[in-house]
């Protein structure tokens, strides 16, 4: 029996590292240059290189297997070759999101892209698929070095994202892909020197070759590229975290002025100020203070202003504290004591130190105090109350406007969030959230009703005499009192609107008189929506409305997911003459991504299956044929059900997004190599039904948590930092250690009868995953989290019956 | 033998220059078909539209500015073909020209008299800025990106609108010695409304803004200050989309 030597599993480990990395440096690096959620598809689409690696693999395995050390060297040498290759090539084609509902040759670029960035994984699913097909009786080895190297691979991305820019992550990744042909070459096969000396020599043209290659050529429609045309500009830093690119533009002769929803009635411009870009796009500013509070009159005049006119206020806090205006605005308002936190520790930096001259050291001293860490987790871990909590235009307006945020999830504004908001607001204070102005309205209206409910869950029994809302014609500030609202609260906020021309959406006692007069809209939406969410017939309004404005919760995070199917046939006739803003395309975009997946995955299971049955080695009686696909397709679907789901449940309890993700994909890719590994042992065992233990196992394990969660949560959250971490490492590693078991045992006993079929079953599960990705999340924000793991187990029950025999 | 050479000759050269000058013609008419057809396009747009613009139709000397302003001089070469297309264009510089219904309700909502007094913030490639200058005498125009304003000013040049004053700069101080003015407009995007702007508004005037990404205007803000200096806003959403739970 052939074993596979440890150089040979490490190599394995490392392209799969190196692989799993790429995938995430791709969504960064398209982040930048062009938009999020178009990465997103075209990296979702990349991934199935594993679905075409698995078919070539099928059909050609009797004329690799005799090569298999010159297969394995070149996929490896190539993977190196065409991570940077296929980027720069990538990012060559002129394509615009924009345009694409006018010009269909944008689609051909997109598929272009589509084509030249799946060949880096399909050359890395060769390394793994030839292998699993060499070492055919170690194949839960081979598939442990895989998931062993994918989970190192995302810890190890988030921490070269912190170190470097990502442009230069590429660099990384070839020369990692050379050491794994290294170490093959010398040590697996001791082969000739000639691939050791075109390794060393691919490897130093790499380190050597010039850094204008490497550059990144955003988008001229991004915002960062379009203020650097205006003259006197220029970047004067960069730097680089996972949360995202951070540039900053001086203007040298043309003032910045960055103060969205400013009052018509403002007479004052901002102070000088330095633009901030995260990936090349939400701008926002660090503004000069010189500890006049006289300067910042301007952000007086915006919306999120009126609480500190309603009362005075002497605690605050922060949510999202950024480069500092709400912390500027507060200042203005000479507040005594101010907590502010902020997720991105890089934007803390810039503030603290580098900028903290021109910044007026607002981050230093009395009366703030500044936490890194995520809003729900901080405020989790204090018992401290506030006079206000204020949530202000966290993300952009353009991306906002554009429906592009809707498959993202975000905790900050969910019914469970708004609770634990409430929870820290002194008797009598305030939460403040202001929104960019969206017509006709969406995220609004969704707020209020996130928050009418919060407040009913609460035991508020007339949430309207607690909520004020008013807007500018660019933002909308809602606030919750805790607490009824007086009379003098309300005659203040009028005075407030008054003077700067804003309209009160609501308040107790608000007449429609006076809700249209500055701003004037079509009709008084905001108003009417406000007016119907706190009446009896909410849900029927909610219904009604054409856009989703169900309330977010915990388990469908989903703020910004607008999109209703029904509203569909009214704004397709619309697309052509300019209501393509209509459309909250990042839905729709998924569901393009979800059908292209399909499509192509039909193309690569169902077509050679029909074609092509002798030569993959399916017998014309055996059952297998039907069997094998179904089961590996479901525990390929099944798997990223769980992780997925998982992943976003105990982000809640760990706060910070990024770490979560880290910390729980690791986990999980690290437990289930060591499932893998262990799984040789049930696969031997006599028992015929051994598969089934670490199936019941899965569907123990997930739904017990998932129906424990709330209190498995309570618990966590009642712990330190690092063992709310531990606990949750702990609970996850036996889910994974039982996940990465099914597929190496189902491949040990296909090895045992019909070993050709190896390459191909590795080829369904690498499509499996790539719809799984894409499906989990339409599922999630259909039906919620929850559902996504029943489901999950439902798909491990279909698989467990498929066994192959 | 000669003299007949002499006569092919000549009738060959007459020829190619009849030939040049017909095709000259023939482009021409064929742009001014288009463009007609583009405004038949807007009037319906409109049509559908008029809930929110409050109008049946656009008025008469718009659609007459639209059938006259050749935007095939206002786009780079590569794409005149699109240019009679219901669509924005990408102009270079990461900057778009809008699509000609924007235009045309922007233009419309300023409700412009011939004596009218009208500034432009970001000229962009000069195409409203023509289609101004078609209505009301006196137009300002402004831009920033300075190669973006040398092409304006010779499009604008060559289309024949020499009468557009034109200037590279910084617009959010608008421009102080020409104002005040009738009708503002501004195309390029700004974080917020510029107060001189608002200043340099008439008593009566309006201002429109666009709200929104490259390729996509979302809503048009109309900025009016009424007589007695009161300044109001209007949303406008620039497509029929019936919001809320209204009926279709």
């Amino acid at each position: 029996m052939m074993k596979p030597r440890l150089s040979m599993l490490a190599a394995v480990a490392i392209i799969s590292a190196s692989a799993l990395a790429y995938e995430v440096l791709l969504m960064r690096l398209f982040s930048i240059i062009q938009w999020h959620h178009f990465a997103y598809m075209m990296i979702s689409m990349a991934l199935l290189g594993y679905g075409v690696s698995g078919v070539f693999l099928a059909l050609n395995r009797d004329r690799l297997a005799p090569l298999f050390p010159v297969a394995i060297m070149t996929n490896m040498l190539l993977f190196s070759l065409s991570v940077p290759a296929c980027f720069l090539l990538a990012q060559q084609i002129p394509f615009n999101p924009a345009e694409i509902l006018w010009t269909p040759v944008q689609l051909l670029y997109l598929c272009g892209i589509y084509l030249i960035l799946a060949l880096p994984f399909f050359f890395a699913a060769n390394v793994v698929g030839l292998s699993l097909y060499q070492y055919k009786n170690q194949v839960s080895s081979i598939y442990a070095s895989d998931l062993f190297g994918a989970g190192l691979g995302s810890v190890g991305v988030i921490f070269l994202l912190f170190i470097l820019f990502p442009e230069q992550i590429l660099t990384v990744l070839t020369l990692s892909g050379i050491l794994a042909a290294l170490l093959v070459s010398s040590y697996t096969f001791r082969a000739s020197k000639h691939w050791t000396t075109v390794s060393l020599i691919i490897a130093l043209a790499v380190i050597f070759i010039p850094t204008e290659w490497m550059t990144l050529k955003v988008s001229p429609y991004k915002s960062l590229n379009q203020l650097l045309h205006v003259p006197g500009t220029k970047i004067i830093d960069r730097y680089s975290s996972p949360l995202g690119s951070i540039s900053i533009v001086k203007s040298e002769l043309t003032p910045l002025r960055h103060a969205p929803g400013l009052s018509l009635n403002a007479a004052t411009e901002p102070p000088e100020q330095l633009a901030v870009f995260t990936d090349a796009d939400n701008m926002s500013a660090i503004t000069r203070y010189d500890g006049n509070p006289e300067t910042l009159g301007y952000l007086d005049q915006t919306t999120s202003a009126l609480p500190y006119h309603l009362k005075q206020l002497t605690g605050i806090l922060i949510l999202g504290a950024g480069t500092g205006s709400d912390i500027l605005q507060a200042d203005y308002h000479a507040i005594k004591h101010i907590d502010a936190v902020e997720l991105n520790p890089l934007v803390i930096d810039l503030i603290q130190r580098k900028y903290a001259a021109f910044a007026g050291d607002i981050y230093f001293g009395a009366p703030i105090n500044i936490h890194i860490g995520e809003a729900r987790g901080y405020l989790a871990s204090s018992d401290k109350t506030y006079d206000l909590i204020n949530l202000s235009l966290l993300d952009a307006f353009g991306a906002s406007a554009a429906g592009l945020y809707s498959m993202a999830e975000n905790y900050l504004y969910t019914e469970q969030a708004i609770e634990e908001y409430l929870h820290h607001v002194s008797p009598d204070g305030y939460l403040s959230i202001t929104r960019w102005i969206k017509i006709p309205p969406r995220d609004e209206p969704k707020l209020l009703a996130t928050v009418i409910n919060a407040l009913k869950k609460t035991g508020v029994r007339e949430p309207g005499r607690q909520i004020i809302m008013i807007r500018g014609w660019q933002t909308s500030t809602l606030i919750v009192k805790n607490g009824a609202l007086s009379a003098d609260e309300i005659s203040r906020l009028k005075q407030f609107c008054d003077e700067r021309s804003f309209d009160p959406v609501y308040y107790p006692g608000i007449s429609e008189g006076e809700v249209n007069r500055f701003n004037i809209q079509q009709q008084p939406y905001l108003y009417q929506a406000a007016a119907a969410l706190l009446g009896d017939n909410s849900p029927a309004f909610i219904d009604a409305y054409k856009f989703n404005i169900e309330p977010a919760t915990d388990d469908k995070p989903y703020l910004f997911h607008f999109f209703k199917w029904r509203t569909l046939p009214e704004i397709l006739p619309l697309l052509r003459s300019g209501g393509s803003f209509l459309l909250e395309s990042g839905y729709l975009l998924l569901i393009a991504a979800l059908l292209q997946a399909i499509l192509a995955s039909l193309l690569l299971i169902a077509l050679p299956l029909w074609l092509c049955k002798a030569k993959l080695g399916i017998e014309a009686d055996s059952k297998n044929h039907l069997h094998m696909p179904v089961y590996f397709f479901c525990l390929g679907l099944a798997f990223l059900f769980i992780e997925i789901a998982f992943i976003q449940k105990f982000i809640l309890v760990l706060h910070h997004p990024l770490y979560a993700i880290a910390v729980m994909l690791s986990t999980f890719l690290l437990s289930a190599g060591a499932g893998s590994y262990f799984s040789t042992h049930l696969s031997h065992s006599p028992e015929k039904y051994a598969f089934m233990l670490p199936i019941a196992a899965i569907a123990l394990l997930s739904t017990g948590y998932s129906l424990g969660f709330e209190v498995i949560a309570g618990f966590l959250l009642k712990t330190g930092h690092l063992s709310r971490y531990l606990y949750s490492i702990i609970l996850i590693m036996p889910l994974g250690f039982c996940m990465g078991m099914p597929f190496p045992m189902a491949l040990a006993k296909i090895s045992q009868t019909t070993p050709a079929l190896i390459p191909w079953a590795w080829g369904i599960n690498g499509c499996a995953s790539v719809i799984s990705a894409i499906l989990a999340t339409l599922i999630a924000m259909q039906f919620g989290f929850t559902v996504l793991i029943f489901l999950a187990v439902a798909l491990y029950g279909v698989a467990a019956w498929c066994f192959p025999e | 033998m000669k003299r007949v050479k002499h006569l092919i000759f000549w009738l060959v050269v007459i020829g190619i220059i009849l030939l040049l000058f017909s095709s000259h013609v023939i482009a021409e008419d064929m742009f001014r078909q288009q463009r007609q057809a583009l405004v038949d396009v807007i009037k319906y747009d409109v049509l559908r539209t008029r809930d929110f613009l409050n109008q049946e139709a656009l008025d008469d000397r718009v659609l007459d500015a639209l059938r006259k302003v050749p935007r095939h001089e206002f786009v780079p070469d590569d794409q005149r073909p699109y240019a009679y297309q219901n669509r924005p264009l990408p102009i270079g510089y990461g900057q778009t020209i809008s699509q000609p219904y924007i235009v045309a309700v922007m233009t419309d909502l300023l409700k412009l008299k011939k004596n009218d007094r009208t500034l432009e913030i970001g000229t962009g490639s000069g195409y409203q800025a023509a289609i101004l200058a078609e209505l009301a005498d006196s137009v300002y125009s402004i831009e920033i990106v300075e190669p973006l304003a040398k092409q304006a000013a010779t499009n604008l040049k060559r289309a024949g609108y020499d009468a557009v004053h034109t200037r590279t700069g910084d617009g959010y101080y608008g421009w102080e010695e020409a104002a005040p003015f009738d009708g503002i407009v501004v195309t390029a995007v700004a974080s917020h409304i510029p107060p001189p702007l608002i200043k340099q508004l008439k008593p009566g005037g309006r201002m429109i803004i666009p709200v929104g990404a490259p390729f996509m205007t979302q809503y048009l803000v109309l900025v009016s200050k009424d007589t007695d200096e009161k300044v109001t806003t209007r949303q406008i959403l620039p497509v029929s989309f019936v919001p809320l739970t209204g009926k279709h």
